[in-house]
C-alpha cells in the first residue's frame, strides 16, 4: 500500500493533486467527467466580495505549448458562491480551497470574513493575477505589500492561508519569505507570467487586454526552478504549479520541493487529466519501490531518490 | 458529452480553404442542431481544442459531418486527416437552435460564410425552412442546400445571386418569415438583429469566440448580454455552455 496523502498546514489531502484556480470553475463542469472525490483538493476560481465582470473579449489565445489569458477574474461574487457553489463542492470527499481576490485589502478581508463560518478547508489568497489593474499582482510584486496583506488576512482568517505568488518578480525567494513573515501557512506558485501576442493579420493585440498571463507547458521549467528556490527559502509548505500536464511533470515539482501540485491549463486539453496525474504519481512510486509520496518531496536538492547523487 | 477518439470516415475539400470531414463517433444520435464539438490537435504544442459546429449528423450510421475553414495551424492539421486516421473530440457541446419550439413556423436560416454549415442540420429538423446564404465569392454546400430547401443567395462580388451581403438578398427577395436563425460574422448578426427588431421578428443568433475549455469552466469565451445571466450574475454569459445560440434580444452585439 502506497501512501499518497500529504499534509498542508494541518489539512490532510488524500493525494497531492489539486486543480489550479481559474481553470476549473467551482468544479461543476468537470464533475460531469469524473468523480471530484478522486482529487486531493479542488481550488476554486477567484471569488470577490461582489460580482466582477472581467475583461472584454478576446480573452484568450493559444501560444506554442501554452496560452495567454486575460479573463480579468470574472466571478459571480461571494454570495452566489456560498449559496450555489459551496454546497455543490461539499457533496464530494475532497478538500475545498477557495481562491480569494480583491481590489483592496478591505475587499479581500470581506471575502475572508464571510468564509469564516463556512465549511472551507483552506483559503488561497490571489495576490498575483496579472490581468486586473488594482489588487492582484499589485500586492504580489512588492515584498512589503505581500507581508502586510498576509498579516491582515491571517488576522481575520479562520482557515489556513495559502498565499499565491507571482513569478513576475526578480527574486521569488524574497516574495516567499515576505509571505512567511506575514504568517502564511503555505505558498502556491507560480501564477502566470505576463506575456503578449500580436495578431499580425489584424495588426493588433491578440487579446483585448493587450497583455495576458502565459500558462501551459511553455512555462514549466521556469515554474520548477521557482518552486525549488521558494521551497528552499521558507519552512512552510509550497504547492507547485505551472504547466503540469502529466504525472511525470507533477513528480518534477514534488522533487523540486513542492508538497502538493496544481493542474491548470492541461484541464483544457483533457478534462480528466488531474485524476490521471494522481493515478500516475502512485504508479511511479510503485515502480520505484517508494512507499510514501512525501519521500520524494524535495529529493532533487537532497541527494536524489536514493540519496546517492 | 465526453471526450473520445473519433475515426475519420471521409474528408474532402469543398472550396479553396473549406473542408468537409465525416467522423464516426459514439454520440451522433445525441447531437442537436447548432451544437458544436471541440476538436483536439495531435501536436502537443497546440493545447486548446478548436470549436467546430456540426454541419450534419447521421444517427443510423453513427457519423457526424464537420465543415470548417482552414484558419490556422490547428485546422490545417485537421485538413490532412484521411480515412483510417483518428482524432480526439469532445462533444456534443452547447445548446443549439430552438428547433422544437419553431418546428412548424416559417424559419429563415441566415448564414454568412463559414456560419452556413450548422444551419444545414438545423434545416433538416424543421418543416419548411428558407435559406438566405452569403458568400464572399466561392460557394460551398450550395448544391445540398438549394437542392432541398428554398434558397436565396448573396455574393460580395456579385458572381451569384444578389450582389452584396445576405441582408441585401433578404430585402431584395422580400423573404417573409416568422423567425430567424442566424450564424455568421458579428456585423451580419448585428444587422439581422436590427432588421428583426424593425420587422417584429424573433431572431436567434449563434455566436463565435475563441475558446479554451469548451465546457463552461474557464470563462474565456463570453458574450456581452443585456441583463445579468443566471450563471455569471454579470453581463458576460458563456458562449460555449449557455450558447452558442442566444435570443438576439439577450445579447449585446454592438
Amino acid at each position: 500500500m502506497i501512501r499518497t496523502s500529504v499534509n498542508i498546514a494541518g489539512v490532510s489531502l488524500k493525494n497531492p493533486v489539486m486543480t489550479a484556480s481559474g481553470t476549473f470553475g467551482s468544479g461543476m463542469e468537470y464533475g460531469e467527467f469524473f468523480d471530484l472525490s478522486k482529487l486531493g483538493a479542488v481550488v476554486t476560481k477567484g471569488v470577490a466580495s461582489v460580482p466582477w465582470e472581467g475583461n472584454p473579449t478576446p480573452r484568450i489565445c493559444e501560444t506554442p505549448s501554452g496560452m495567454l489569458n486575460a479573463i480579468g477574474l470574472q466571478n459571480p461574487g461571494i454570495d452566489v458562491f456560498v449559496k450555489r457553489d459551496l454546497p455543490f463542492l461539499q457533496k464530494y470527499d475532497t478538500r475545498i480551497i477557495v481562491n480569494v481576490c480583491g481590489h483592496s485589502v478591505e475587499e479581500y478581508l470581506a471575502v475572508v470574513e464571510r468564509l469564516s463560518d463556512c465549511a472551507v478547508d483552506m483559503l488561497e489568497i490571489n495576490i498575483s493575477c496579472p490581468n486586473v489593474k488594482e489588487g492582484g499582482i499589485a500586492f504580489g510584486t512588492d515584498p512589503k505589500a505581500i507581508e502586510s496583506i498576509t498579516k491582515a488576512v491571517k488576522a481575520k482568517a479562520k482557515q489556513p492561508v495559502i498565499m499565491k505568488l507571482s513569478p513576475n518578480v526578480t527574486d521569488i525567494r524574497e516574495a516567499a519569505r515576505a509571505a512567511e513573515s506575514g504568517g502564511a501557512d503555505a505558498l502556491s506558485l507560480i501564477n502566470t507570467l505576463t506575456g503578449m501576442k500580436i495578431d499580425i493579420e489584424r495588426g493588433t493585440f491578440a487579446i483585448a487586454n493587450r497583455t495576458g498571463g502565459l500558462s501551459g507547458p511553455a512555462i514549466r521549467p521556469v515554474a520548477v526552478r521557482m518552486v525549488y528556490e521558494a521551497s528552499h527559502a521558507v519552512k512552510i509548505p509550497v504547492i507547485g504549479m505551472g504547466g503540469i500536464a502529466s504525472a511525470e511533470d507533477a513528480i518534477e515539482f514534488l522533487m523540486a520541493g513542492a508538497r502538493a501540485v496544481s493542474v491548470g491549463t492541461a484541464n483544457f486539453h483533457d478534462p480528466c487529466i488531474s485524476v490521471k496525474i494522481a493515478d500516475g504519481i502512485e504508479k511511479f512510486l510503485e515502480r520505484k519501490g517508494i512507499g510514501d509520496v512525501n519521500e520524494i518531496v524535495g529529493c532533487a536538492g537532497n541527494g536524489g531518490i536514493y540519496g546517492t547523487v | 458529452m465526453k471526450k473520445e477518439t473519433a475515426h475519420v470516415a471521409a474528408q474532402e475539400r469543398i472550396a479553396a480553404d473549406i473542408m468537409s470531414l465525416v467522423l464516426r463517433v459514439s454520440f451522433a444520435e445525441e447531437v442537436r442542431p447548432g451544437q458544436f464539438l471541440s476538436v483536439y490537435s495531435a501536436d502537443g504544442s497546440r493545447l486548446l481544442p478548436r470549436p467546430i459546429s456540426v454541419c450534419d449528423a447521421d444517427p443510423e450510421e453513427g457519423t457526424i459531418r464537420l465543415v470548417y475553414r482552414i484558419a490556422g495551424k490547428g485546422t490545417a492539421e485537421f485538413a490532412k486527416l484521411t480515412p483510417g486516421c483518428v482524432v480526439e473530440v469532445l462533444g456534443p457541446l452547447g445548446n443549439g437552435f430552438p428547433v422544437e419550439e419553431f418546428k412548424d413556423k416559417r424559419v429563415l436560416l441566415v448564414g454568412g460564410g463559414i456560419g452556413i454549415p450548422p444551419l444545414y442540420y438545423t434545416a433538416k429538423s424543421l418543416r419548411d425552412p428558407v435559406f438566405a446564404v452569403g458568400y464572399r465569392s466561392e460557394t460551398y454546400l450550395l448544391p445540398e442546400i438549394s437542392g432541398r430547401f428554398e434558397t436565396h443567395i448573396a455574393t460580395e462580388d456579385g458572381s451569384l445571386g444578389t450582389k452584396g451581403n445576405v441582408l441585401d438578398a433578404i430585402r431584395e427577395d422580400r423573404i417573409v418569415c416568422d423567425v430567424i436563425f442566424a450564424c455568421g460574422p458579428k456585423p451580419m448578426l448585428r444587422a439581422l438583429k436590427e432588421y428583426a427588431g424593425e420587422n417584429n421578428i424573433r431572431c436567434f443568433v449563434s455566436m463565435e469566440e475563441r475558446m479554451a475549455c469548451g465546457i463552461g469552466a474557464c470563462l474565456g469565451c463570453v458574450a456581452r448580454t443585456t441583463k445579468p445571466d443566471a450563471h455569471s450574475h454579470v453581463k458576460n454569459t458563456r458562449i460555449c455552455k449557455d450558447g452558442p445560440v442566444f435570443d438576439a434580444e439577450e445579447v449585446d452585439l454592438t
